[in-house]
């Protein structure tokens, strides 16, 4: 495993200039997330139409390289979604990063889960797999409405 | 002792590509100390103080032999005032709390400083919530230093009890300890110094510094995990309440009634981490040999070769500028998150720790989550410090950082 396949090219633009990186007008659902380990703090945004569809994703907070450009990536694809599309793709990437050798869903496109792949370096990166992890654990927390902050330590 | 091949008595560093620069979190462990634990369980281990035979008997002669050692180590007055603790962490749990139940009531300060390790905090905390009691922070300069005055400026006539590092683990400052002391003792203030990082690079001397309680971590000091010491002045021993009850720290028990063993047994319930307070001798040896003055000296060196290397460096940045600087060089990079630069760096066997350090307080007065920590021990080299550099560059030059 070389440094570079986990700090792609991709990973640095999205980490050095994260999309969606703002807090969305109206939203309707949110979740705080935190990594205590080292301090990365996310809070996610969304506003869902009445039919759960996700008009709009965003979200607040500061971390390293790998959790800014997940949660801009993660941010990216998911609006758009519909609401249980949505949960399918969480779990799909949460496998993938836990064991799964590719992606599954049906719902992401090829350029979207080539995307999400650039994220599997961290497999290799046990101490970094929360990372990746942390905004889309939140963005869970933040679609079920628990009020409880996301601690990373707390993952299974 | 030749320092230049120091490296040759820690068996870890036989993996050449190593640099371990996380000495303030964990030092690593010289060979003699390594084959005291072998040796002792594989020999002559036994429980110590509980029985009449010979193995026993023994292992209780080593086991004191240490308190011994560290009497003289750090030129305390009697070995009695010497408590083996599980860490450092259990030391200062074991005043706060018992010095907490004797003298804290409600109102009553405790003064700490903003640059203390949770370990100097959390116990501390307890007590404000059991007994209603204040924690105050003497501030940090904008060098990442507390001084004499920032500690006077907080202390009240409520104040009961001042308890601070030795010795920064973020930004190496060296703390005036010796002046503190002789403040609060000015005002009857009892002092516990947080000795972690203090003891295992500077020389100490109780009888000089006069300090009430200091507390040592041994897995920093060269020597193994699982043991602490509580340095006490014998009248707090006497005076403050047993701490943990158990075997071993009782004179005689009756249904109705208990009384308590004599120091240091009174504090030193349970089997106790025999092999390890064993081993441990070997550490003080391990570092007697080598002589604190040549230590400091070496570090010292270090420490000047890696602050100019570092400066040197574009977009690096040193956390805190003391002028008492101990073996530690925290920096961040503009543009790079500590754990990003951890993880590259570990690509080149370079160890460092990045995170807050367990000093969350100071890290919210600097405006930062995070830091990358450098620490030194013994065996680091200027090579080390060049890996370290060398590695920094490989960060910037992924991040495309100029």
């Amino acid at each position: 495993m070389n440094i570079k396949e986990l700090y792609q090219e991709i990973i640095l633009e999205h980490g050095k200039n994260p999309r969606n990186l703002r807090k969305t007008d109206n939203f309707n659902k949110d979740a705080k997330g935190y990594n205590p380990l080292c301090g990365d703090s996310v809070h996610v945004y969304l506003k869902l139409d009445k039919k759960n569809k996700v008009e709009d994703i965003s979200f607040e907070g500061s971390g390293c390289a790998i959790s800014m450009a997940s949660a801009s990536i993660m941010t990216d694809l998911i609006k758009g979604k519909e609401g249980n599309e949505v949960k399918e793709i969480i779990n799909d990437f949460l496998e993938m990063i836990k064991v799964n050798p590719e992606l599954k869903s049906k719902n992401l496109k090829d350029d979207e889960k080539t995307k999400l792949m650039c994220l599997s370096g961290v497999k290799q990166y046990p101490m970094r797999v929360k990372c990746a992890t942390l905004s889309w654990h939140t963005l869970i927390s933040a679609i079920e409405d628990k009020k409880e902050e996301i601690n990373t330590e707390k993952f299974d | 002792m030749n320092l230049l091949n120091i490296k040759k008595e820690f068996p870890i560093f036989n993996n050449k590509n190593l640099v371990y620069l996380d000495s303030a979190n964990s030092s690593q462990k010289p060979q003699s100390v390594i084959n005291r634990i072998n040796d002792f369980y594989s020999n002559e281990f036994s429980n110590v103080g509980r029985s009449v035979h010979a193995l026993s008997v023994a292992a209780t002669n080593n086991y004191e032999n240490t308190r011994v050692s560290v009497q003289k180590y750090i030129n305390a007055n009697s070995k009695d005032e010497i408590v083996f603790t599980k860490g450092a962490t259990e030391a200062i749990n074991l005043v706060a709390n018992t010095f907490g139940q004797k003298y804290i009531n409600e109102g009553d300060e405790i003064l700490l400083t903003e640059l203390e390790h949770h370990s100097n905090y959390i116990p501390w905390h307890y007590l404000r919530n059991l007994k209603g009691a204040k924690v105050e922070f003497a501030e940090v300069n904008d060098d990442g230093e507390v001084s004499v005055e920032s500690i006077e400026k907080k202390i009240t006539p409520k104040t009961k009890i001042i308890s601070v590092t030795h010795l920064s683990n973020v930004t190496g400052a060296i703390l005036p300890i010796k002046e503190i002391t002789e403040l609060a003792h000015s005002k009857g203030i009892p002092v516990l110094i947080d000795g972690c990082q203090g003891a295992p690079h500077l020389k100490l001397d109780m009888q000089d510094l006069d300090c009430d309680f200091y507390t040592i971590s041994c897995h920093k000091m060269y020597g193994p995990t699982g043991l602490g010491i509580l340095y006490a002045k014998k009248k707090w021993l006497e005076e403050l309440p047993p701490y943990q009850g158990g075997g071993g720290m009782i004179k005689e028990v009756k249904k109705d009634s208990v009384s308590y063993g004599d120091l240091p047994s009174k504090y030193e319930a349970g089997t106790m981490a025999t092999a390890q307070v064993v081993a441990f001798d070997q550490s003080i040896k391990f570092l007697e040999k080598i002589g604190m003055s040549n230590v400091i000296k070496h570090e010292k060196e270090l420490m000047d070769y890696g602050q100019e290397i570092l400066k040197k460096n574009n977009s690096v940045k040193l956390v805190g500028n003391p002028k008492r600087r101990g073996a530690v060089l925290s920096f961040t990079i503009e543009g790079i998150h500590p754990h990003d630069i951890a993880t590259i760096l570990d690509e080149d066997g370079v160890a460092i720790r990045a995170g807050h350090h367990c000093c969350q307080i100071f890290h919210e007065t600097l405006g930062i989550p995070a830091t990358a920590r450098a620490s030194l021990g013994i065996y680091n080299t200027k090579e080390d410090i060049d890996r370290l550099n060398s590695s920094i560059n490989k960060c910037k030059k992924i991040f495309n950082l100029k």
